[in-house]
């Protein structure tokens, strides 16, 4: 196995884009390193990113956005004074992950890429509607979230490329996010189903909304029925019905040991409808 | 057994709350587990294991790896003993696969090399040709018309004619007649339960460090309950004399009954015989969850009738336990535990062991008893329910009492069964108010004790503290309250014992740390050791005194006259008498060694309160009281953490713990991840209550506590559960998913 520790991107990729056999990137290694000594995935090139400059930094860009650094851990963007306030969905998202010690290790940048369908930061940053920097032999590239997962364990990502940067959206007014996630447990355990909401009101009407399902199908999941019944309404009832059933529509689950179809199906509309109100609570409290 | 004195009350030491002796080293991890161990030149091992649930071993090629750099040495079957019989033989098979790997997991070959990394690499070059058998995993399967024979022969003569091959021991006890009593009822309810495997789940996955040479001499290191039983066991499937191999316990990350065999230490000397090097074998938690022994699954049928008065008119069951591809499961104590807690006129149980495709069970935690407890408490539960009446009341009405004819045949001495309920009828949370979606459950549950083959010595030192040496390994705080029982007979402070667990050359043989024994088998060997240590130091105050042995007392650490006529002179305090003992007679050592069969019963009552989130199916347990007796607490915080350990692992196993077997018979979660044990956030605060009916049978009235505290949690948390949810449940784990599916069949009608 060859170790690398470049200090910038562009050395990176030339490295990746060299590298025989199988490549893994190394930013807090709760799953690479999880995966090697388990003889999952024994990498053959292992790019540690922690040198490259600025992968460490939350920064706040002049339109009122956020730019995350591919080795940001989950705990470090609790511990950001500000960014959680903007988008509480997806910083609980991303730091509900694992234990204590995993937070303090665990980056956005490899729950995406780790290809887990029931990666918990996930839906949350589809359904904010956040972007990644994709950089390869020949530059830089913004890419959407929900176009990175390929499957289970897989990514769409070409050979010699990477993620070097995360793009979230200006909050702007009266927004709210949120994200719950189904386990057996309280913590430390793996989402059986998960479910963010993201919405923003115009008065108490709902004027836009995404919602995203996780672990119901090899990839995470925009559900633009979801959104569609969410929209127009004040979060009342029959809103809150026609969500549940749209999120539940569009499971494409299987039978495992950690949920069955059915229960997968079910719990979807549920959490749908208590992520809903969450971000609905949270966006009018902001909206003064 | 005849006990010179029973003490009971005007204790100084036993009864307050020390910190423990070892606190110190695990605290600062300067305490030595099993992996701690390291020897000069020193191999790492690795197995290799069957990927198949049932397969033939064609041929196993071992070459590739033995030329691979580092590799010093591959062990099969054929390094070890032939001609054993009985539970040796199964023992060796499980350790090491014949000519059949009979499960997911099952050890065939291994390997010593000169790094971990090396011998990983090395098992991944052993080359082994399976012939894939047909398997079964399920209890209820294996033992129907046309299951796979796992082993033709396996079977005792126990075993009726008629069933099949994979039933292989049969029990049946009872007494009165249950046609007469459940016609006398009016109300009888009969059902169907199951419960899946768990494992015991100790953090510290087994270890050890072997050295072995070609004179049949040797040294083992292993993280284990019960040393002299790793040298028994060891000596035999290695071809060895018992005394030639000496063992040493390290300090155990828990054990829970599933360090009471060997997996790995066999392997390891084995491989250090054939290599001549020290090999030290650590087991990865996968192994844990796939090759050592977790709890049996079982099927269960039981009925019971009742008067519309809470009296219990006749009850019976039929319990069918798997415990894997040997003979073992406990289906006889399952049986015998059943229906302990009640005086029955009429009670019939049956006990089927069914061998199946999965690892050879272990004990875990009062074995069978918990899986019984969960079958008959929730059809009490049911009938008082359905006649309307207080579920404590009608236990009360129907508990067993001192002179009770038990449902397993004996008849009971003094126990405190009716104690505990009374307890928990009086205990705020039997009487606290329940929030919307909460439901609150009870069960009894009951456990026998154990006595068992124990030796202790204590030494005393020139300057008045003593050396005590116990053969039983402390899994519990036992070091606490074995220095506390001899610090109360000797009269000297508790921190002026040492405690140690002595290596198998030291003492004779001790039997495992399990039975829930050690508190009070080793203590009442530590207090009979100390009893003779006084007897001696009496002596010697005695000749310098210049009276007779009989005029001497002990007193506060003193020797004393025994009254007026023998003399007036000032009390001897040990330190003077110890620090001239090598001039007075030599030195000072207690010692102590017997098979204590007074080991009294122990039994509990749980009050467990539920919530059930009906959109999702998910349990929260929000409050927990356990009530049980302990005959006499030494350590109270230890018997606390005894009972709190006890319903932790209780509320894993009703909930979410479970073996997941794929339909390719291979276990689907054999990590933490998802064999979800619960985490700390998981639970409540557990509140205890400890009674005290001292047993008869032990000199401060000790009974065990580990195990009768995983006896209720299944059937008290199922209780609660199917009140908060409005519907029963009759399966194990509780799984929010079967909850829903509960829910969904109630309201389809």
């Amino acid at each position: 196995m060859q170790y690398h520790k470049p200090e910038n991107f562009e050395d990176a990729v030339a490295i990746a884009a060299q590298a025989q056999g199988l490549t893994r990137f190394l930013a807090g290694g709760t799953d690479v390193l999880v995966q090697l000594r388990a003889d999952i995935a024994v990498p053959d090139t292992l790019v540690d990113v922690k040198g490259i400059g600025g992968v460490k930094d939350i920064t706040r860009e002049s339109d009122g956005g956020w730019r995350i650094g591919i080795a940001v851990s989950g705990a470090e963007m609790t511990e950001h004074p500000d960014l959680g306030r903007d988008w509480p969905g997806v910083v609980e998202a991303t730091d509900l992950i694992g234990s204590t010690q995993i937070q303090g290790r665990a980056t956005m940048t490899g729950n995406l890429c780790n290809g887990s369908p029931a990666a918990d930061a996930v839906p949350a940053m589809v359904a904010v509607g956040m972007s990644v920097s994709v950089t390869g032999p020949d530059g830089t590239r913004r890419v959407p979230v929900e176009e990175i997962p390929a499957g289970p364990g897989r990514t769409s990502l070409a050979k010699g490329e990477m993620i070097s940067a995360l793009h979230i959206p200006p909050r702007g007014a009266a927004g709210g996010d949120a994200y719950l996630r189904f386990i057996p447990r309280t913590e430390m355990d793996i989402a059986v189903v998960g479910c963010a909401v993201n919405l923003r009101l115009d008065g108490d009407t709902v004027a836009e909304a995404r919602v995203a399902l996780g672990a119901v199908a090899p990839t995470v999941l925009l559900v633009a029925d979801a959104a569609d019944a969410l929209v127009g309404t004040t979060l009342d009832d029959k809103a809150l019905d026609a969500l549940a059933e749209a999120a539940s529509a569009a499971c494409k689950p299987i039978d495992d040991k950690r949920g069955t179809v059915k229960f997968r199906t079910h719990v979807a509309g549920v959490l749908a409808r208590r992520a809903a109100k969450i971000a609905y609570d949270r966006a009018r409290s902001t909206r003064t | 057994m005849a006990l010179d004195s029973l003490k009971s009350e005007g204790f100084k030491q036993v009864g307050t709350r020390p910190d423990r002796p070892d606190g110190f080293d695990k605290v600062t991890g300067r305490a030595k587990f099993g992996a701690d161990a390291t020897a000069p030149g020193m191999l790492h091992a690795a197995i290799v294991r069957s990927p198949h649930a049932h397969a033939r071993i064609t041929r196993i090629d071992t070459s590739k790896a033995e030329a691979l750099t580092g590799v010093k040495g591959v062990v099969t079957r054929a390094d070890f003993a032939t001609g054993l019989k009985g539970e040796n033989w199964n023992i060796l098979e499980n350790v090491m696969a014949g000519d059949t790997a009979l499960y997911d997991g099952h050890a065939v070959a291994a390997v010593a090399a000169t790094s971990p990394l090396i011998a990983r690499d090395a098992a991944k070059l052993i080359e082994v040709e399976y012939e894939i058998l047909p398997h079964v995993t399920d209890v209820d399967e294996a033992m129907a018309e046309g299951a796979p024979v796992i082993r033709e022969g396996a079977a005792d003569k126990s075993v009726p004619p008629g069933l099949h091959p994979n039933v292989v021991r049969y029990h049946e006890s009872g007494h009165g007649d249950v046609d007469k009593g459940f016609a006398e009822a009016d109300l009888v309810i009969e059902d169907h339960f199951r419960t899946e495997a768990t494992h015991q789940g100790y953090i510290e996955p087994h270890a050890c460090l072997a050295t072995l040479g070609g004179d049949g001499k040797g040294e083992l290191w292993c993280c284990t309950q019960g040393h002299w039983n790793v040298q028994k066991i060891c000596s035999a499937l290695l071809g060895l004399e018992t005394s030639q191999l000496r063992v040493t316990a390290s300090e155990i990350g828990g054990g829970f009954g599933g360090k009471t065999t060997v997996f790995i230490e066999p392997v390891a000397l084995a491989l250090s015989r054939k290599t001549n090097k020290p090999v030290k074998l650590v087991m990865s938690r996968s192994e844990v969850f796939r090759a050592t022994g977790p709890t049996s699954s079982t099927s269960m049928d039981v009925k019971i009738g009742m008067k519309k008065d809470g009296t219990i008119t006749a009850a019976q069951g039929v319990f069918r336990l798997q415990g894997g591809a040997f003979p073992g499961a406990p289906c006889e104590f399952t049986a015998m535990c059943a229906f302990a807690p009640y005086a029955l006129k009429n009670v019939h149980q049956v006990g089927y062991d069914v061998i199946a495709n999965r690892p050879k069970q272990a004990a875990y935690r009062a074995p069978g008893s918990p899986m019984a407890a969960f079958a008959v408490e929730s059809v009490i539960d049911e009938l008082c329910g359905q006649l309307g009446l207080d579920p404590i009341e009608t236990r009360l009405k129907n508990a067993s009492k001192r002179g009770t004819k038990a449902s397993f045949g004996p008849t009971f001495d003094q126990i405190g069964l009716v104690e505990t309920l009374e307890a928990a009828k009086a205990h705020p949370h039997y009487s606290a108010p329940l929030k919307p979606g909460q439901g609150r459950g009870i069960s009894c549950g009951f456990w026998f004790n154990h006595g068992g083959e124990t030796a202790v010595s204590l030494a005393l030192s020139e300057d008045g503290t003593a050396q005590l040496a116990v053969g039983t390994p402390d899994i519990g705080g036992s070091r606490a309250s074995m220095a506390l029982m001899a610090a109360e007979e000797l009269g000297i402070p508790y921190e002026n014992i040492r405690v140690t667990i002595a290596d198998t050359a030291t003492l004779g043989y001790n039997e495992v740390s399990h039975g829930s024994r050690v508190t009070y088998a080793s203590g009442l060997a530590t207090i009979e050791a100390a009893r003779d240590a006084v007897k001696k130091l009496c002596a010697r105050a005695a000749a310098k005194w210049g009276i007779p042995e009989d005029a001497v007392k002990w007193e506060n650490g003193c020797a004393v006259p025994s009254g007026p006529n023998a003399g007036d002179f000032d009390p001897l305090p040990i330190d003077q008498i110890t620090k001239r003992m090598g001039a007075t007679g030599g030195p000072i050592v207690g010692h102590f060694e017997a098979t204590p069969e007074g080991a009294g019963v122990s039994f509990a009552t749980h009050i467990v309160d539920a919530e059930v989130d009906p959109e999702t199916g998910k349990t929260s347990v929000v409050r927990y009281t356990v009530v049980q007796d302990a005959g006499k607490a030494i350590h109270p915080t230890y018997v606390e953490g005894q009972f709190q350990g006890g319903a932790a692992q209780g509320i894993g196993w009703a909930l979410n713990e479970e073996y997941i077997y794929g339909e390719d018979g291979r276990l689907q979660n054999a990590v933490f991840l998802d064999y979800r044990i619960p985490v700390a956030s998981d639970l409540p605060m557990i509140d205890t209550v400890i009674v005290e009916v001292p047993n008869p049978g032990h000199p401060y009235g000790v009974r065990g506590v580990g195990e009768t505290s995983i006896c209720p949690p299944l059937a008290a948390i199922a209780n609660a559960v199917s009140a908060a949810a409005g519907v029963r449940l009759h399966e194990l784990p509780m799984s929010p998913p079967r909850i829903l599916t509960a829910l969904e069949k109630q309201r389809d009608g």
